[in-house]
């Protein structure tokens, strides 16, 4: 089945949810916002003094043409890079830079594009590596999977890879490393997920899953922030969408208002 | 037979060399080359202590161990900001430091004259002066290093070693202090190589600084590529060839210098062919 036809086919479960969320959203409260943030490289600014809010429980797309700072502003977010300027507000309080340790206490997970694993450790010890105790007096203590058995199972039947439980990250295949990727994120049980490009090279089964995995996060209300360029799926699944252009925001507001700007449809979709 | 309990009690030790640096290299990724530098400190704190200052074996031990502690930690701090190839040329410079303080502080380490009249260890009036007695204890010890790497390697401290091992970037972002990781492991390990050290002083009551050159800590990373990275087996295992090896050239009845330069060879031709054919070693469970 062509993707197209699993979009046709999906129902994204209680998006009347995302209304009373919005209405929230528009009274103040953000999940996590960047003040006047600037970041240049060679004297070119990918991000350029933005100051953006990711809406809290509600599915934002982030999306931009190539270069427009969308990897550049997610790397800021979550301190892989350190801003030239601004400042990110997270739990109530304005960070210049976010140490990357942190995230664990922030309650961010995040995928990356390329799928970041540890390739030479097996499927399930890349999903305790996220969760398990790190603390380092209490974790050489740690002996035992136990106290994560029953999430790890979950996680297990969610990616539906409870076959490939004891192989090596480098032994998957590449869809199955996107889910291993995003069945990690899940083990942290965050608050914020930042997905870049999660459904990139994957099989409609698992694209299937990867919807439903987002259907679920969708009820639990957390924040879902999704990095794609297919424009049918952010249409679908975002609640909320922004564009990027040039490392300044271009458009934000609901998908349908959003992808019929003029302006949106110039920069990103070359109409 | 007493050749063969003194081949055992050489296998101890190095099985506890080749323990503690797979902790460092096989276990967390550390291309250290500084054990040569742990081994001498552990080795000239306890012929030091015993021999003037009236110590007993296990007192002196353990303050060769601590001096370990304190200056792997140190160390550890700086070498820490390091990766691959350049965490391997600073360690190897430390190892440098230390042989050349051992060759040069003649007041306190005698230069190359070394130190003799080493003595061994006691318990409770019972003193491990025989080979026997002295390869049981031994063995001990490499029982409880086993014991310590399984612990470590089943542990969430183990796993959060080995994941940065592979992406320390990573494993940061998934909210571990990967420095204090790094620095923790690498002190514990030059605490256990100073234990071999002490062991290794007792049993020779001789040394001199040669035992303890740069060339010592290749050696010992020789043992656990041969061995397997990441394996407490392989690196007993490795620790065995290491030893049987050039052992077995006594038998062809080699003259003396070149059974020594024939060893040299054999160590550089099993390290050149594992890491082309065999990148994880026998046993080993990571490939570098």
């Amino acid at each position: 089945m062509a993707l197209k036809e699993i979009l046709e086919k999906y129902k994204p479960l209680d998006k009347g949810l995302a209304k009373e969320r919005m209405d929230v959203f528009q009274e103040g409260l953000d999940a996590v916002s960047t003040i006047h943030l600037t970041k240049s490289f060679m004297g070119i600014k990918a991000v350029n003094d933005l100051s953006i809010s990711f809406p809290k429980g509600l599915v934002t797309g982030l999306i931009g043409p190539n270069g427009s700072g969308k990897s550049t502003l997610i790397n800021l977010l979550t301190g892989l890079l350190v801003p030239d300027a601004g400042s990110i507000v997270m739990a109530n309080r304005a960070y210049p830079f976010i140490k990357p340790y942190k995230l664990r206490k922030f309650k961010i997970a995040r995928t990356f594009q390329d799928g970041r694993l540890v390739e030479q450790l097996s499927f399930e010890d890349n999903l305790l590596l996220g969760v398990a105790q790190n603390r380092i007096e209490k974790s050489f203590l740690e002996q035992s999977i136990k106290p994560y058995q029953k999430k790890l199972e979950g996680i297990l039947v969610k990616t539906g890879l409870k076959d490939h439980r004891h192989k090596k990250a480098e032994d998957l295949s590449y869809g199955q490393r996107k889910l291993l990727e995003i069945g990690r994120a899940l083990m942290q049980e965050a608050d914020i997920y930042i997905f870049d490009e999660p459904f990139t090279g994957l099989s409609p089964k698992m694209v299937e899953e990867v919807l439903s995995i987002i259907d679920i996060l969708r009820i639990e209300a957390k924040t879902v922030i999704l990095i794609e360029h297919n424009m049918s799926l952010i249409e679908k699944l975002s609640d909320y969408v922004i564009v990027l252009d040039h490392g300044t925001l271009l458009a934000s507001g609901a998908p349908k208002d959003v992808l019929k700007n003029k302006q949106v449809q110039e920069a990103y979709l070359g109409v | 037979m007493e050749y063969l309990i003194n081949i055992g009690i050489l296998f101890c030790i190095y099985a506890m060399l080749a323990l503690s640096l797979n902790m460092v290299v096989g276990l967390s990724g550390l291309i250290s080359l500084a054990h040569a530098a742990f081994y001498g400190i552990g080795a000239y704190a306890v012929a030091i202590l015993m021999t003037s200052h009236g110590f007993s074996f296990w007192s002196a031990m353990l303050v060769g161990v601590l001096l370990n502690g304190i200056t792997a930690f140190l160390v550890g701090k700086i070498l820490s900001k390091f990766k691959g190839d350049y965490y391997a040329i600073v360690s190897a410079g430390l190892s440098v430091i230390v042989f050349s303080v051992l060759l040069n502080f003649k007041t306190l380490t005698k230069g190359p004259l070394g130190i003799y009249g080493i003595g061994k260890p006691s318990i409770l009036g019972f003193s491990f002066y025989s080979s026997g007695s002295f390869l049981m204890l031994a063995l001990v010890f490499v029982a409880l290093f086993y014991a310590l790497f399984v612990l470590i390697d089943r542990s969430s401290f183990g796993r959060a070693l080995k994941g940065l091992r592979e992406d320390e970037e990573l494993t940061v972002f998934l909210g571990y202090k990967t420095d204090k990781y790094k620095s923790v492991i690498f002190t514990l390990s030059a605490m256990m190589a100073g234990v071999a050290g002490s062991f290794f002083a007792s049993y020779i009551a001789f040394i001199d600084p040669t035992s303890f050159q740069l060339a010592e800590g290749i050696f010992f990373f020789t043992m656990i590529t041969v061995g397997g990275l990441s394996s407490a087996f392989g690196s007993i295992v490795g620790a065995a060839i290491l030893l049987i090896l050039p052992e077995s050239l006594r038998f062809l009845g080699l003259p003396y210098e070149t059974a020594a330069q024939l060893q040299q060879l054999i160590y550089g031709a099993l390290l050149v062919l594992m890491m082309a054919f065999r990148p994880q070693g026998l046993f080993g469970k990571f490939r570098v």
